[in-house]
């Protein structure tokens, strides 16, 4: 399925997620902020989509309208996923669950049964290879571990309703900034993983340009205060040289998009 | 700048990053706490309140030897646990603490059931706490015997009267404990509950109340402290036969009689009851609740 959808993904008429004309503004009067103004963006089923930009761009903002924790000032957000699961830069794991409970909860909150959740919880941190860790409390994990748990929270609430082949959306907002760099080189691999064998669609923020490149089919580079989409690249399956050639463009852009806002 | 992640990078094959992750998991993960033996628990927590304790009757016994109050004034400690044993042989002091135990049992679950919602709404509705807030920190600091005359004069000299003191001694705590408890929430965690598809009810059950179970606890703990203060304050205060014998009214009995060592011999009952409680119940429920979290700094 992935495979079909990877080669056609622009030229799909369906869509994971549609945003057009979002919007947002915080507050009200001259104190206002702008913070999203005009954001049009497009996200296949089982796409991977990076959205790249300068810390305080509206990142954060873009991936909570969509999430639904905001909603847009204007603007339209189609959405024809399950409900779109979120993973933050903290796991923000419930200290008071163990590993397997904290899976568990989505499928709680959803009503699903006790045996059934169960099983599916185990399932999921057996993908991410925690499996032996389900009965752990939070606070005895590392960062990695911590991280991988709320990963496999966050498909067990897309997922989870996701049994009549509805796919799959995870958020994900610089889930990986607060780790080791070694760490995050294996959660980024263990994401790919992750991603090819669900066919969920991921929508994934950060602020580092390798980061997205390495792991996005697509990047989009957004533009700061207010954000809007500036250009966007497709990164899919760049090795070598290519890859190097592309960081550096990207990078060059986004250096550009941030040192426009020092003449203003 | 070269990146430590290339080397690793290159063999993206499944095997070697799950060697790496394992590797990675076993290093990074927290040490696991070495539970200490019991004895040395013992040696460490009981062993130092029980010394203490010790000294204290010796120097009573000292006092007591070199005259200087008469002995009105100051018992010798053997004429207090006299009279202590005597009460509880004669079946008494079973009667008495059964009498207040029960009723400040019952007042503080009164307290429990009242106090839980009104937290609930004080922390979470801002109306209300604009209305109500002020005035349950107000509450916590007004001495609960100031709670007496007009109790009786409500309800006359009856078990309402009692009631309505602890209640007024101990919901504003539990209120107040469980309103801090909401406040001390990480912004994120009600977050991800939505994000997960909690809806408020669900939000309350499954993140609100659980996240903020240390604070409640403190608060319930306030609250029995509370809620045994305030009875002892009620029933020192409102005796009458109807209203059957209570440790306050032995204590008062005590003073009536002119009897030292059963005033001494009643402080004894109401500080091991209040004492007893907090060791055997909300002592190691806190524990098990802040262990649970890895929150182990403060045990
Ligand atoms: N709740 C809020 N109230 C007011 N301004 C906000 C709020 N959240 C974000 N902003 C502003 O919106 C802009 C974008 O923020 P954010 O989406 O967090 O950026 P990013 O995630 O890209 O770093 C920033 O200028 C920030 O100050
Ligand atoms: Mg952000």
């Amino acid at each position: 399925m992935t495979a079909t959808l990877e080669t056609s993904a622009e030229n799909t008429a369906t869509a994971a997620v549609t945003l057009s004309g979002v919007r947002k503004v915080f507050g009200h009067g001259p104190s206002s902020v702008l913070a999203l103004d005009g954001v049009d963006l497009r996200v296949a089923p089982g796409e991977f989509v990076c959205l790249l930009g300068a810390s305080g761009c509206g990142k954060s903002t873009l991936l909570n309208v969509v999430a639904g924790l905001d909603a847009p000032t204007s603007g339209d957000i189609a959405l024809t996923t399950t409900r779109p699961a979120v993973m933050f830069q903290e796991a923000a794991l419930m200290p008071w669950l163990t590993a397997v409970r904290n899976v568990e909860l989505p499928l709680r909150l959803a009503g699903h049964k006790r045996s059934s959740r169960r099983a599916k919880a185990n399932e999921l941190l057996d993908l991410v290879r925690l499996g032996d860790a389900g009965g752990k409390r939070p606070h005895e994990l590392s960062g990695g571990m911590r991280q991988r748990v709320a990963l496999a929270r966050a498909l067990a609430s897309t997922l989870g309703s996701a049994e009549d082949g509805t796919p799959g959306l995870l958020l994900m907002d610089e889930p990986f900034a607060a780790l080791d760099a070694i760490t995050r080189d294996v959660l980024q691999a263990e994401l790919l993983r992750v991603w090819r064998e669900t066919d969920t669609a991921i929508l994934f923020v950060t602020h580092d340009v390798r980061e997205a490149v390495r792991l996005g089919q697509r990047v989009v580079l957004l533009s700061s205060r207010p954000g809007r989409v500036v250009r966007e690249w497709s990164v899919d399956g760049l090795t070598g040289e290519d890859e190097v050639a592309t960081i550096e463009d990207v990078t060059a852009r986004l250096r550009e998009v941030i040192s426009g806002h020092a003449a203003a | 700048m070269p990146q430590p992640d290339e080397a690793v990078l290159e063999t993206d094959r499944t095997g070697d990053l799950a060697a790496v992750g394992a590797g990675l998991d076993a290093l990074d993960a927290p040490p696991q706490q070495q539970r200490t033996p019991l004895w040395q628990r013992f040696v460490s927590t009981a062993l130092p309140p029980l010394v203490a304790f010790a000294l204290l009757i010796g120097v009573w016994q000292a006092l007591w030897a070199s005259a200087i109050w008469p002995e009105f004034q100051l018992p010798a400690p053997g004429d207090v646990w006299a009279k202590v044993t005597e009460t509880v042989a004669s079946g008494d002091a079973a009667e008495i603490l059964w009498t207040s135990v029960s009723r400040a049992v019952l007042g503080f679950l009164a307290a429990v059931v009242i106090a839980t919602p009104l937290g609930l709404l004080v922390a979470k509705v801002r109306v209300v706490r604009a209305a109500i807030g002020s005035l349950l920190t107000g509450l916590q600091s007004l001495p609960s015997v100031a709670w007496v005359p007009a109790a009786i004069l409500w309800f006359g000299l009856t078990p309402s009267a009692i009631y309505f003191v602890v209640l007024m001694g101990s919901v504003p705590s539990i209120a107040n404990g469980l309103v801090s408890g909401i406040d001390q929430i990480p912004p994120l965690l009600p977050r991800v509950g939505q994000a997960l598809g909690a809806g408020k009810l669900q939000a309350a059950r499954h993140v609100l109340l659980p996240a903020a179970l240390p604070g409640y606890l403190a608060g319930l703990k306030q609250g029995w402290a509370f809620s045994w203060r305030s009875l002892m304050a009620a029933e020192i205060i409102a005796t009458s036969p109807q209203l059957g014998l209570g440790l306050g009214q032995f204590l008062h009995n005590g003073q009536s009689l002119n009897d030292i060592s059963m005033v001494i011999a009643a402080i004894f009952l109401i500080l091991l009851v209040g004492i007893g409680i907090e060791l055997l119940l909300f002592r190691p429920l806190e524990r098990a609740v802040l262990r649970a979290r890895g929150l182990t700094g403060a045990l």
